[in-house]
């Protein structure tokens, strides 16, 4: 029994060997992604090295978790002229849970989209009488870090049908719109090469449902608005600003395409 | 981020001839050296270059660290728990500053 197992294993090998990289495409395609996947969308989670997976599974060695930790010490604290803290209205950070899955989402007193980095400025200058934090700053990105961390594992679930279906075909415009130098849009890495190797890196499906991550290349915690700058620069094209109308549509979109995915944030990206 | 901030996980109890896993976090920019600021000026190289572990006063484990070690270094590593006592964890940085954090084990 045990040579037939043995023998087995080596003609399994040795088609492994003569297929190459087709017969390890084939077993990635079968692998069984658990919550990362849902239908046939996969998280960037999929994408990651395993050492980058496991960086993300384990709470201590996850550095994004800095982050949350800003986001809870401003959480209690007191600021501005109102003289409240986001505890004096939400008491618990709990009772955030499951708020950030439909975010970016219309709202009809700013005739506009908001994403959560907008909305927690809004609640900082409206109920706060507070100064706005800057977008990219360690306060915003650990409060939306720590924000979004109380729906982990919670399906991303935004809504793109109503008043914010606009939005939505401009968001999927943008995203199949080739731009810049190189004349490329968004769908040419992440919708039709997922998995496929950009010189040293894989790409991924550019899903949204992580973010804000800890990116190893930035050393640090950014926003998904970043990245699309990053991603705007690569294909030489100027970049939007950071929670400009042309993001936000592009984020609503980003996050229907991974609706079901389970928020990660903060996830661990290369 | 400027501070930097020490963190250990250890397990709170062990038994005796247990191997536990001790982790270690800290928040450190690690500044290679290699870069460059706006001014067109080197940024001087400033990171964390060794690790010591001491258990009641003996050195259990140190590694020396060099510029390739990434930002916000993790280091885990296993200890055979034989005795109750203190751990104290000592990273050293490129001028002479200490951080420390000290973390307690009982062992029954």
């Amino acid at each position: 029994m045990g040579s037939t197992i043995s023998r087995y294993a080596l003609f399994g090998l040795a088609l492994a060997m003569t297929a190459g990289v087709a017969a390890n495409a084939v077993a990635d395609e079968k692998k069984n992604w658990g919550a990362y996947q849902v239908e046939d969308r996969r998280s960037g989670y999929t994408y990651a090295a395993p050492e980058t997976q496991a960086m993300q599974d384990d709470n201590f060695q996850n550095p994004g978790m800095l982050w949350a930790e800003i986001g809870e010490e401003l959480w209690n604290k007191v600021d501005g002229k109102a003289g409240k803290s986001c505890a004096s209205c939400h008491n618990d950070p709990e009772s955030m849970k499951g708020v950030a899955v439909s975010y970016p989402k219309y709202v009809a007193e700013k005739k506009n989209l908001e994403n959560l980095e907008q909305r927690i400025n809004r609640c900082r200058t409206d109920n706060m009488k507070a100064k706005e934090w800057k977008y990219e700053s360690k306060e915003l990105l650990g409060m939306t870090v720590f924000v979004r961390h109380q729906s982990l594992g919670m399906p991303v679930n935004v809504k793109v049908d109503g008043e914010a279906a606009p939005y939505f075909e401009k968001g999927k415009a943008f995203y199949n719109e080739r731009r810049g130098q190189l004349d490329m849009a968004c769908k040419h890495c992440h919708e039709d090469f997922p998995g496929m190797r950009l010189r040293a890196n894989v790409l991924s499906e550019g899903q949204g449902n992580g973010f804000p991550v800890y990116r190893l290349k930035w050393n640090g915690v950014g926003s998904l608005h970043r990245r699309f700058r990053g991603c705007n620069k690569q294909v030489r094209s100027t970049p939007y600003g950071y929670g400009s109308d042309e993001y936000l549509a592009l984020e609503l979109y980003v996050m229907w395409r991974g609706r079901g995915l389970p928020v990660e944030t903060p996830a661990v990206r290369n | 981020m400027s501070d930097v901030k020490p963190r250990v996980r250890i397990p709170k109890s062990a038994k005796k001839g247990d191997v536990v896993e001790i982790k270690s976090l800290i928040e450190h920019k690690m500044e290679t050296g290699q870069r460059k600021g706006k001014d067109g000026k080197k940024i001087p190289r400033k990171i964390i270059n060794r690790f010591e572990c001491k258990f009641n006063g003996n050195l259990v484990f140190a590694s020396d660290w060099h510029p390739a070690v990434s930002a916000y270094p993790y280091l885990a590593f296993h200890f055979r728990a034989e005795e109750s006592g203190e751990f104290e964890f000592k990273w050293i940085e490129d001028g002479g500053a200490e951080y420390t954090k000290k973390a307690k084990l009982k062992v029954s």
